[in-house]
């Protein structure tokens, strides 16, 4: 259909918001509200524009219609959107120095934009208590602009529902049920909502001060680990393009840090891969339960223990790679180097926001007395910490991990995207069930950005039927199927974040769909340019089962790589 | 007395007990002559009882006032006496000023209604008219059209006393006057013909071109044509439809669709079966607010009752035509009065409205086409296929057709429900049937609508009531809500009520109505505010700086707010600032509220001359800062006083100046 925006014509499609066709056209208009694929609201009213008769519509809800003619700069609509600013604002605490958001909020932004010098409205504030009790996600509602964005990806993207809104009128706000704690919820901890917080409402707990303790204890060894998906996002913290490969400039900041050793998760990962692929095939052999449903993901697990508990023997039992790496250093690591592993401070750098809530599971210890991993930042702490520390990351030289727990194959990097340990794991258990690797390495179609990616793959006589699933609302019907004996597939990967890790809570903000796309092509392009692409040619995997573990899936392997569930209330 | 089930299930199936009341249907083989028909009617309807009838208005109104001791005294009473009488309760006719009124129809005199009745007067009622035949006058209200005029002289037609004389009853032409839980008296009085009428000889689509030619606009505010309305639905292929009535009062001060639903429940439910056929909707929800226990008791023994008889439910009147309706009780919300924000409420999801399009008509409940209504709508349905569309065009304006029922409170004589002709001006609704100010007092404003409406001046008291009108001067026909201020009351206080309201109502979704109604209502604040509570001279400057932005912002929320309830959520400041600028002006700048409505705005003071030192000031003082010795003038200390206005209240010789 032809439509005009400020006098000039385009075409449109039937079914598209003004705000579509003005975006792919190259009109700004500003949102708050907007969230690509989540159901627009039309709340926040900054992105109404004028159509014809004078009313203002909001164009991320409003859809074209034929002859339709829109002022996106009319006197009327630059007023209504100034004062709306001004209105928030008047309702916001004016603390932006001292915000975790400070330079990085859309609020903030928008006052800029709109040229907005002085605080029109003044009166009351709406309080809050914040709540700090979570291990992971902090909420502090005097900063809450309700525009709902974090609602509907618990609700929508989630379909966890940890957070709603509540009361009414001037005293509504975000919360959680009974204006619990977010700790006494089954929020799963994956920290989506922050990234869909446009100010400061929602954040990561921040362990930046524990982590900076144990580097200035000089009777500490403090040993990081970095996740797959944060060597192709960290780089975006520093004006570095989306999907910058930054792999070798993570060991380097973190040694100028005073960080006394650089594993790799890549590694766990790979090791991942041979526990659980010796477990599918275990389970596929001798009519083990299936389908096998991937483990590495926090977020998923927190979920199934809320609200799917039946399924708990579906779930591999393989820790995740941040928890083997953990067990790993103080257990092998720590018996080889001499190091007493109540000295070891394990830092790990991830993605995530979960992460931090599995550190602390009580189960992931093996020294029973400290937990493998003493502290995740988030790949935006992680940022903050070299701005504290003066390092510019852009200009770090590339530095290789440590041996013994740094070596890592393409199938390691993959688990950064959604589809990526599903692909690791067929590349190994192809091999171990035929004794030669696939003819094609790459299997592309558990790729790509989609919640869902299904596919069958034929492993000497067998053909697995497979899923790879990202964004917790389309795992739910997998769920029902296998709870009701239903369920058809052998093994189907979970991550809680639409996307997988590249697109994590812990990761740098703002994120938008082509960002995300670009740090998945990222980790594509890592696993090709590595020489090994298989977890079983991980030297430092083989040899760590030679000294130590024993066979994949051997008790030792047990005692130290996999773990077990709980029942969670679902609240 | 025996209902028609008892007398005719026998004889006829029940899909033609209507046929047989309207005289449709010969019964003569089953042994039924027309004349019983029309003795029955007459007898069920009870203009033609064979024993005495004793109603009592047991509306909420009257409940309020006590009709349960007065309907329990008759009914101890009647005992006593020994008197074979029916004793009955009726909704509420309108004159809610003169409740408890109660209706007594002896056998061959016209039926009387007495007002302001107490148990005390049970018994003087009895004695007189129902043992001797003759009316109290003292207590008569007037009396019914009779056959013969000339019983009872005395008693004026009730169609001729002032309140009800420039009154048109079609919508409430039951209430108050049938026994609501009694489906017999509504078949009795013509009802469900229409829908009868209408399934036997109209398709839906004629429904729709005979409500379009009615012209009948929605009655919940916006006035959109229902026949059109209809039509979307009924364009909207779907395997499923909705009707939804929406029952879900909520504005200050109104209370017609509570009165339709207590008085006459039938009317509605017809009116939805209609309706519904129209747009081909086998489901309907009646979302009433739980603050409406009456009426949510009366429809659930009406819908009961209309399932019995065949009206509702499967095939019914086996036409092929099927609709299920359900109560859905609303918790209260003003915003759940929006349709997309009732839809979610009976979804079970957060009452907050959604943007539209899509509108219901397209995709409403659970996804599915939905035609929401309003009580008042619906319950004018009937009457356009009983009466007949031209008939329907007839009353009214060239643009707004039919009768509207309006809230009549306030600073009026005549509090209670008015329904009058669309082109009635506001002064005949408020001179006529309100019988003027109360008190002596003089007129200061209307307000229209409710809410969202505004308030209108003396100067548009001539206005003919219909949408157009009122919108142009900056009211709206609302939901009918008629709120009369005298000059007393104080029009800056007013628009604070109004924001006070607004800001808890507020459903909190969409940030100029969330924010921007608490901004207004804080220079509202300021505005009356007393210099005494001023800190410091940033204060002071606030107040002016605020009047500033105030329009602006009213402005703006009209503008750009999501919802009916936010567009119009500053009308009230907006009104306000048109017709009586002048007395922002008074409180911003003189610092004084001219009606003295604003306390805090006060000095009060004694005046030297007149105390007597009776120390009832001193003593009713609540915070004690009144001194004086016995038959001593007293004195109020300025440091301590609250402005709560006590002491003038109470004070004998009108000693307390208050300026």
């Amino acid at each position: 259909m032809n439509i005009k925006i400020n006098n000039n014509a385009y075409w449109a499609n039937p079914g598209e918001t003004i705000l579509q066709v003005a975006h792919r056209e190259g009109i700004k208009i500003p949102t708050l509200c907007y969230m690509a694929d989540l159901t627009p609201t039309g709340s926040c009213r900054i992105c109404v524009v004028e159509i014809s008769n004078g009313q203002l519509v909001p164009s991320c809800a409003y859809p074209v219609s034929e002859g339709m003619e829109v002022q996106t700069n009319s006197k009327k609509v630059r007023r209504s959107r100034k004062s709306i600013i001004e209105l928030l604002i008047a309702n916001h605490p004016q603390d932006c120095l001292v915000c975790v958001r400070n330079g990085c909020c859309d609020l903030q932004d928008l006052a800029a934009e709109y040229g907005v010098r002085s605080y029109r409205y003044v009166g009351e504030k709406r309080s809050g208590k914040l709540d700090l009790a979570s291990p992971a996600v902090e909420r502090d509602p005097e900063k809450c602009i309700l525009c709902g964005r974090c609602v509907r990806m618990c609700h929508e993207v989630q379909n966890v529902g940890a957070i709603d809104f509540v009361d009414r009128g001037f005293y509504s706000n975000v919360a959680p049920a009974m204006n619990r704690s977010l700790n006494t919820t089954a929020c799963v901890y994956c920290g989506q909502c922050i990234t869909a917080c446009p100010v400061g409402a929602l954040r990561e707990k921040s362990y930046l001060k524990k982590a900076w303790e144990a580097i200035n204890d000089p009777d500490i060894h403090v040993i990081a680990q970095v996740a797959p998906a944060v060597r192709v996002a960290i780089g975006e913290e520093f004006g570095m393009p989306a999907g910058t490969i930054s792999t070798g400039k993570i060991p380097a900041a973190l040694r100028r840090i005073g960080v006394d050793e650089v594993f790799d998760t890549n590694f766990a990962a790979d090791l991942t891969i041979i526990e659980e692929a010796n477990e599918l095939i275990d389970r596929i052999k001798n009519g083990g339960k299936l389908p096998l449903f991937t483990s590495c993901s926090p977020g998923w697990i927190k979920y199934v223990e809320h609200f799917y508990p039946e399924v708990f023997e579906n779930i591999s039992s393989c820790k995740s790679p941040q928890g083997m790496q953990g067990a790993m250093i103080k257990s092998y690591y720590a018996q080889k180097s001499q190091i007493d592993p109540d000295k070891i401070f394990v830092l790990s750098i991830m993605p995530c926001t979960a992460k931090k809530f599995e550190a602390g599971r009580p189960e992931l210890s093996v020294t029973h007395k400290a937990p493998d991993v003493d502290v995740v930042l988030s790949t935006r702490e992680f940022a903050r910490m070299m701005r504290i520390a003066g390092i510019d990351f852009t200009r770090m030289p590339d530095e290789g991990f440590d041996d013994p727990l740094g070596e890592s194959t393409g199938a390691g990097v993959l688990f950064g995207a959604s589809g990526g340990v599903m692909e690791a794991a067929l590349r190994t258990a192809h091999f171990l069930i035929t004794g030669k690797d696939m003819d094609h390495i790459d299997f592309t179609s558990v790729r790509g950005l989609e919640g869902v990616k299904e596919s069958s793959i034929k492993i000497g006589n067998a053909t697995l039927k497979v899923a790879a699933v990202s964004g917790l609302h389309n795992i739910d019907h997998f769920l029902e199927d296998v709870k009701n004996g239903k369920s058809d597939y052998h093994f189907i990967e979970v991550m809680a974040c639409p996307g997988g890790c590249i697109n994590g809570g812990g990761q740098p903000l703002p994120a938008s769909p082509e960002k995300i796309k670009k740090r998945m092509e990222a980790i594509y392009e890592i696993d090709r340019s590595l020489p090994k692409r298989c977890s079983h040619y991980n030297n430092s995997v083989n040899a760590l089962y030679e000294n130590f573990l024993g066979k994949p899936g051997g008790e030792k392997s047990h005692k130290l790589l996999h773990t077990h569930y709980f029942k969670r209330e679902a609240i | 007395m025996n209902t028609y089930k008892d007398i005719l299930s026998k004889k006829v199936p029940a899909e033609k007990f209507v046929e047989v009341i309207a005289g449709q249907y010969d019964a003569s083989k089953e042994g039924i002559t027309p004349e019983q028909i029309a003795e029955m009617k007459l007898n069920i309807s009870l203009e033609k009882a064979d024993k005495p009838v004793v109603l009592v208005g047991m509306g909420t109104c009257g409940l309020a006032n006590g009709a349960q001791a007065v309907y329990d005294m008759f009914v101890q009473e009647l005992k006593k006496y020994d008197i074979d009488a029916l004793l009955t309760q009726v909704g509420c006719v309108g004159y809610c000023a003169e409740e408890i009124i109660v209706d007594v129809k002896v056998p061959g005199f016209p039926r009387i209604s007495y007002k302001r009745v107490t148990p005390e007067n049970v018994n003087t009622i009895i004695e007189r008219t129902i043992v001797n035949k003759e009316p109290v006058i003292q207590k008569a209200l007037g009396k019914y059209q009779d056959a013969d005029p000339s019983i009872w002289p005395e008693i004026p037609l009730l169609k001729d006393i002032p309140f009800f004389k420039i009154q048109e009853k079609v919508v409430l032409n039951n209430c108050g006057v049938i026994d609501p839980e009694n489906i017999d008296q509504y078949l009795a009085r013509d009802g469900y013909q229409a829908l009868s009428a209408v399934l036997k000889d109209k398709s839906p689509l004629d429904v729709i071109e005979d409500t379009k030619k009615a012209g009948l606009r929605g009655r919940g505010g916006g006035g959109f044509l229902t026949g059109k309305k209809w039509e979307f639905a009924y364009h909207t292929e779907n395997d499923q439809k909705y009707l939804i009535c929406n029952a879900d009062e909520g504005d200050p001060g109104a209370f017609m669709d509570r009165a339709v639903l207590e008085g006459d429940p039938h009317r509605v439910v017809e009116g939805m079966a209609i309706a519904a056929y129209a747009i081909g909707a086998s489901k309907g929800y009646i979302y009433c607010r739980a603050e409406y226990p009456l009426a949510i008791s009366r429809l659930e023994k009406t819908i009961a009752d209309a399932m019995e008889y065949g009206l509702l439910g499967k095939n019914i009147l086996n036409s092929g035509f099927t609709f299920e309706l359900k109560i859905k009780k609303g918790a209260g919300a003003f915003v759940c009065g929006e349709e997309t924000a009732l839809i979610h409420s009976i979804e079970g999801r957060r009452g907050m409205p959604r943007p539209r399009p899509p509108f219901p008509a397209v995709s409403g409940l659970f996804g599915k086409p939905t035609i929401i209504n309003n009580v008042e709508t619906l319950a004018n349905v009937p009457v356009i296929f009983s009466k007949g569309a031209d008939w329907y065009a007839s009353v009214g304006t060239d643009s707004s057709k039919g009768t509207k029922i309006f809230a009549l409170s306030g600073k009026v004589v005549n509090t209670g429900l008015v329904e009058v002709p669309m082109g009635t001006t506001i002064r005949q609704v408020i001179f006529d049937c309100g019988g003027g100010i109360a008190d002596g007092k003089n007129f200061k404003a209307v307000q229209i609508g409710g809410p969202s409406g505004g308030a209108l001046p003396e100067q548009f008291l001539d206005t003919k009531i219909d949408y157009e009108n009122l919108k142009e001067i900056g009211a709206m026909m609302g939901s009918g809500g008629l709120v009369v201020m005298d000059e007393s009351t104080c029009m800056v206080d007013l628009a604070k009520y109004f924001m006070q309201f607004i800001t808890s109502e507020s459903c909190g979704k969409c940030i100029p109505c969330r924010e921007g109604t608490k901004r207004l209502l804080e220079i509202l604040e300021r505005i009356t505010k007393s210099y005494r509570e001023e800190e410091t001279e940033i204060d002071s400057l606030m107040r002016f700086q605020g009047m500033l932005y105030l329009e602006r912002l009213a402005d703006v929320i009209k503008d750009t707010s999501l919802c009916g309830l936010g567009q119009t959520a500053a009308n009230p400041v907006i009104s306000t600032l048109r017709y009586f600028r002048d007395e922002y002006e008074a409180h911003l700048y003189d610092r004084t509220c001219p009606s003295k409505a604003c306390r805090q705005m006060l000095t009060y003071t004694i005046n030297e001359e007149k105390c007597i030192g009776c120390t009832l000031c001193a003593t009713r003082c609540p915070v004690n800062c009144i001194s004086g010795a016995r038959k001593e003038v007293h004195f109020i200390d300025q440091k301590t006083c609250t402005h709560c206005g006590q002491c003038e209240l109470n004070c004998h010789f009108d000693a307390i100046i208050a300026e």
